[in-house]
């Protein structure tokens, strides 16, 4: 169990997600996931043993680096990506809910199903309306309650993104005030700033998708509304066009990892 | 070996189970296993060499640690993880020999993951088994170490130190969220267990009394 298996998980969610979705999908896994797991675990893999301080005195590294570090950096990282990874579950529990009620109704013979096959069903992607389209919207709202409370919490903790080099701590058994520096603190710096640029650029995706899912629920509306009032003619041409228009949007970009099973 | 035949192991059950039951599996995956490899297990990675006592007497600190620590959290966690787990395989167990009994009589084809009758039975065992123990895991960490506080200093005197000793445990403050957290997500799934099993019971006695009252009608 690894971060490879949340791959697999989310890759599900992938299919039915909109373009922007993927491209969120794409970020976090390649510049947030594997820099964690390549680079950033290493710098800070040393960071109590090369946390130095200026005192013989037992005990005193010891309580100065936790005063210091309460959380370290890399797995308050690690639980952010968790936690913002988490939302998307809900999409995957709502399509693998949907596609067993189509099961229940294929099995039961249900002539309104217009399904060939079970295996049709497995492999039917869902369009992003009704229930859906309130599920995957409230993932995205949480998504982006998340990234906010841990840049936050960030911000917070180490007051600002910048790791000094030296840090003065007068915690007991210390036997007065002492020097302390951290190890590689322009290296962990230069990676904070990254992953703090990284998860802007996944609050903006959060934000885009936002909009851009509320714009088409209101076209959506704006152009029903518009039919119901014109002739039965006209209407069938309008909702085609406006069906292949969807389909377009839609069908944007093709996923090849299996997903979520039900 | 590794958590990864524990994940399967948990796929496997996941399609069998209810809807609570799938978001149970789902917190396990996410909030307990994956914070457990990716965050917490490098936490307790050198606890024993960064716990230092304020004495040069060969043995103490080892003996200190031993006394302060007689199961690490870690392990603990990583057991607790491990058997919580497996009461889900009683499920799955009895689904594939409903499975083969199908084969053998060749009876016509009938879901055998369907939660009724004999798997009924099964699955509520698994899920009384689940809570029973996590419950008595949250029991033992809670009496092993004194509540869920990690303090930065404890105070040793068992021989051979010399007499009372400090000794500072390292990086306390964080592994005290974690242990948090690791409470937090076990109450979660207790509750969500309880729930579960109150849904089908009160599912399968409301079914169970509309066939008595249709029985009755006819």
């Amino acid at each position: 169990m690894d971060w490879g298996a949340l791959h697999t998980i989310l890759g599900g969610v992938n299919k039915h997600s909109t373009s922007i979705g993927k491209i969120w999908l794409t970020v976090l896994f390649i510049f947030r996931i594997m820099i964690l797991v390549v680079a950033a675990e290493r710098v800070w893999g040393d960071e109590q043993d090369d946390f130095v301080c200026n005192t013989l005195q037992p005990g005193c590294r010891n309580v100065c680096y936790d005063h210091f570090f309460p959380i370290s950096h890399i797995r308050l990282w690690a639980l952010q990506l968790i936690f913002v990874s988490t939302p998307a579950l809900l999409v995957a529990m709502h399509v693998a809910y949907r596609r067993h009620e189509k099961k229940r109704q294929f099995r039961k013979g249900d002539q309104k199903c217009e399904y060939k096959d079970i295996e049709e069903i497995r492999r039917q992607r869902f369009r992003i309306e009704g229930s859906l389209w309130w599920t995957y919207t409230s993932s995205i709202f949480c998504r982006l309650i998340f990234e906010a409370v841990f840049m936050y919490a960030f911000y917070f903790m180490y007051d600002g993104f910048r790791m000094p080099r030296l840090m003065k701590c007068n915690a007991w058994p210390c036997p007065n005030t002492v020097d302390c520096f951290v190890s590689r603190p322009t290296e962990k710096t230069v990676f904070t700033i990254f992953m703090i640029a990284v998860s802007s650029i996944c609050i903006m995706l959060n934000v885009a998708e936002l909009c851009y899912l509320l714009i088409k629920f209101f076209l959506r509306r704006s152009k029903k509304a518009g039919n119901s009032k014109q002739q039965p003619n006209h209407e069938n041409k309008e909702e085609t066009k406006q069906n292949e228009m969807n389909e377009l949007i839609s069908d944007s970009c093709q996923n090849t990892v299996i997903g979520f099973s039900s | 070996m590794s958590w990864g035949f524990l994940r399967d192991l948990l796929s496997g059950v996941n399609k069998y189970s209810t809807g609570i039951g799938r978001i149970w599996v789902a917190i396990v995956f996410m909030f307990r296993l994956l914070v457990y490899v990716a965050a917490a297990e490098n936490i307790w990675k050198y606890e024993h060499d960064e716990f230092e006592c304020n004495i040069k007497q060969p043995g103490c600190e080892n003996v200190c640690f031993d006394h302060f620590f007689p199961v690490s959290h870690i392990r603990l966690w990583a057991l607790q993880l491990i058997i919580v787990s497996t009461p889900s395989l009683l499920v799955v167990f009895h689904v594939a020999y409903r499975e083969n009994r199908q084969k053998h009589n060749q009876k016509p084809c009938r879901n055998p993951g369907k939660i009724d009758g004999g798997l009924l039975c099964t699955y509520l065992i698994s899920l009384i088994l689940k809570t029973g123990f996590e419950i008595v895991f949250l029991v033992l960490f809670y009496k092993l170490y004194n509540g869920f506080k990690i303090p930065r200093l404890v105070k040793c005197d068992i021989r051979p130190c010399p007499n009372t000793v400090d000794c500072y445990i390292s990086k306390p403050t964080e592994k005290m969220i974690f242990l948090y957290f690791l409470v937090a997500t076990s109450c979660l799934c207790i509750i969500l267990n309880l729930s579960e099993l109150s849904y089908l019971i009160f599912k399968h006695t409301t079914k169970c009394y509309l066939k008595k009252y249709m029985k009755k009608q006819q």
